[in-house]
């Protein structure tokens, strides 16, 4: 992984001692709140409905065990003993207390760490897949040009008071587990017979106006990449609405230019930077890959006995196989994932001890890394599979190994009303009662992967524009209801879901979410998803199931 | 006291009251200074920036970041050498920004602190990104 140099360090250095004289000019009297909010913000730091809460950036996801043990531990001593992984790779810790974040600030420069750019109308932490550098769909790591994009929009001079957050992901696989085609920007990365190529989207988004992106460039050398990214945002600094906060984002101007007329902009624009000295060198571009070099494997047999063994006598092990481990692109070696929905655990959430564990396993069984991912899970990018049942006996002893990825009650969920101050309505009660409805895993595994997105306003931080379930909590004169959409996607097949009709009360949403999935279950093919019998069927059956008196 | 730094140093404001853009374009005979709001095409001043000493580029609310591009194109594609000032409502915790976007004058907004903005302008030792005057710092770890 990306280990800093003298530079990257006494940048994130400088950034505490800012922050900090920031901290205590407002403590002071001297900094206006209404100006320290927007500074606060630049470093992930909100003012939520019962205390501050802390974003901590990680880019594209990638933690080291070093860096994990040192999560635990400003939880314990700074915060209430656990952690929260949001929808964007990222942690939060929920209880923080305003005096005490430059001294969090600074126990994370200590682990290369910080929380620059995680809230705020700023080029946010920029996101990548999972997966990258072992999956095996993949065209090529996209690690180092996530953290080349990280480097170039730190700090960035001219784009830190754009007219809304600004938010990049970068992909490089078949499968796009990035979510490319729902942000600012997207970049997909291709290689010709070794020779890399970027193609770059523009304008899509969820929230309010969920939009997906446009291609706006193709066949981008890599040298050329932050020059275009700088043209993109400098068009949209200067020519973004900051009239209307809910018509900012670069979404809306795209659509209001069209997409033509913007990348024609945006190329006029490039036209000025490229080849200037924003141009990547290639000195710069090997500098940065060579962080991201191969891990010692050892030669190992992709078949391991052992494994049918166990699967034979053991269902447990079995189920979290079939469900959490993934195919690696190295002979011997498996993707591990531990998803953190547990039933009765809000989603995304994860104690101190358990993050001392998974540092513990990762120094063990993954070369010392872990991922977070952006449906709140985390990821052991390099298990040995004759590690894979030892593994799995130490998750389920620190209550890690719920072997429920990627169904139903692998629930994606903003924090909502329990924490934001922002949400119209509580979400982690609605996660947990669908958890309990569908609490019989054998069903679970039959009705097949079956994404559930809850956001508790139309932020839609839980994204439940791309959920094949999407749940948005809306205020309806004073109480919390809930609207149900379905036949989204956030992949490849990126599509935006559709509204089911009249929302619901809390206590109704388990009972409908049941009828959807009998719908499935009486209309599906062999082994269609949910999605995939949907987009045949259409979406009148279920409305009909949903809606019948 | 004054509010204005140029140049690292608390100045006294010389120019007085500046033209708007409107006025500068209208005048037949043009003026060395020019008021340009956020809002503004720096792009109609591209063939009068030799002549001139000293733009100004508003700020109309500390969170508008639209001068920031203005002041990059002056400098980095205009190449215009002359003064820069940030006016407006321009706050001393943004002004190492502005720096590395150009500006060399700032006409500070009223309660805020000069001594204190003349500490803030030595801003970070580095800059990721190219900035005026300044080399990305890829091209430094490379050299």
């Amino acid at each position: 992984m990306y280990v800093y140099d003298e530079y990257d360090q006494k940048m994130v250095d400088e950034r505490v001692a800012q922050y900090r004289d920031q901290t205590n000019r407002f403590l002071a009297g001297e900094l206006p709140a209404e100006e320290f909010q927007h500074l606060r913000l630049r470093n992930g730091l909100y003012i939520q409905r019962l205390a501050p809460m802390l974003r901590i950036a990680v880019p594209y996801g990638l933690l080291s065990s070093k860096q994990l043990r040192k999560l635990a531990y400003i939880t314990r001593h700074f915060d209430r003993g656990y952690a929260h992984l949001t929808t964007r790779q990222n942690v939060q810790l929920n209880w923080p207390i305003l005096e005490e974040v430059p001294d969090i600030l600074e126990e994370l420069a200590s682990v290369e760490m910080h929380a620059i750019q995680t809230s705020g109308n700023c080029i946010r932490n920029v996101t990548s897949d999972q997966y990258a550098g072992v999956a095996q769909d993949e065209i090529e790591d996209s690690r180092p040009w996530a953290e080349i994009i990280r480097q170039w929009s730190t700090f960035h001079p001219e784009f830190n008071w754009l007219p809304r957050k600004f938010k990049i992901a970068v992909t490089s696989a078949t499968q796009d587990r990035a979510a490319v085609q729902v942000h600012d920007i997207g970049v997909r990365i291709f290689n010709n017979n070794g020779v890399t190529s970027f193609e770059i989207l523009a304008g899509g988004g969820l929230g309010r106006t969920p939009v997906i992106a446009p291609v706006i460039k193709q066949n981008l050398e890599p040298e050329h990449l932050l020059t275009y990214l700088e043209a993109i945002l400098r068009v949209y600094n200067r020519y973004g609405r900051r009239d209307n906060k809910y018509k900012a984002r670069i979404k809306i101007l795209v659509r209001a230019m069209t997409p033509e007329v913007f990348a024609e902009k945006v190329e006029a624009e490039w036209e000025t930077l490229k080849g200037g000295t924003g141009t990547l060198t290639n000195s710069e571009i090997e500098r940065v890959k060579g962080h991201f070099t191969i891990p010692p494997y050892e030669a190992l047999d992709n078949h391991v006995t052992e494994i049918d063994d166990r699967i034979a006598d053991n269902s447990g092990f079995s189920n979290w196989l079939k469900q959490n481990v993934k195919p690696h692109k190295q002979a011997g070696y498996s993707i591990v994932n531990l998803a953190l929905k547990q039933t009765g655990v809000p989603p995304g959430d994860v104690t101190d001890e358990q993050l001392e564990v998974v540092a513990d396993l990762a120094d063990e069984f993954s070369f010392g890394e872990v991922r977070v991912t952006h449906e709140q899970n985390l990821t052991f990018a390099d298990v040995p599979k004759k590690s894979l049942f030892s593994l799995w006996q130490a998750l389920v002893s620190a209550e890690l190994a719920t072997p429920n990825l990627g169904l139903l009650t692998d629930i994606i969920c903003c924090p909502g009303g329990d924490y934001c101050s922002l949400a119209n309505a509580k979400s982690i009660p609605v996660a947990e009662a669908i958890q309990r409805q569908f609490d019989d895993l054998d069903y679970l595994h039959d009705l097949g992967e079956l994404d559930i997105n809850i956001s508790g306003c139309m932020n839609a931080c839980g994204h439940h524009h791309v959920g094949n379930i999407g749940i948005l909590g809306v205020d309806k004169k004073g109480a919390e209801f809930y609207q149900v959409s379905i036949g989204g996607s956030g992949y490849e097949d990126a599509t935006l879901a559709k509204i089911l009709g009249p929302s619901f009360a809390q206590d109704e949403i388990p009972s409908v979410i049941q009828k959807l999935v009998n719908v499935h279950l009486e209309k599906r093919e062999g082994t269609e998803r949910f999605l995939e019998t949907y987009r045949r069927v259409g979406i009148d059956p279920y409305k009909q199931a949903v809606y019948a008196s | 006291m004054s509010q204005l730094i140029i140049d690292l140093e608390i100045a006294t404001d010389a120019t007085g009251a500046l033209p708007t853009l409107e006025e500068f374009l209208a005048a037949d005979q043009k003026p060395t200074a020019v008021f340009i709001d956020a809002d503004e095409d720096i792009e109609s001043i591209k063939e009068f920036t030799s002549n001139l000493t000293v733009i100004a580029l508003n700020f109309p609310a500390f969170s508008d970041g639209r001068s920031y591009s203005s002041a990059n194109l002056l400098r980095r594609e205009y190449e215009y050498q002359a003064e820069l000032r940030a006016v407006g409502d321009v706050r001393i915790d943004q002004l190492e920004q502005m720096t590395r976007c150009g500006f060399n004058a700032f006409q500070l907004a009223d309660e805020q602190n000069v001594e204190q903005g003349l500490e803030k302008l030595k801003g970070f030792s580095f800059s990721y990104q190219p900035a005026f005057n300044r080399e990305p710092l890829f091209r430094k770890r490379s050299s």
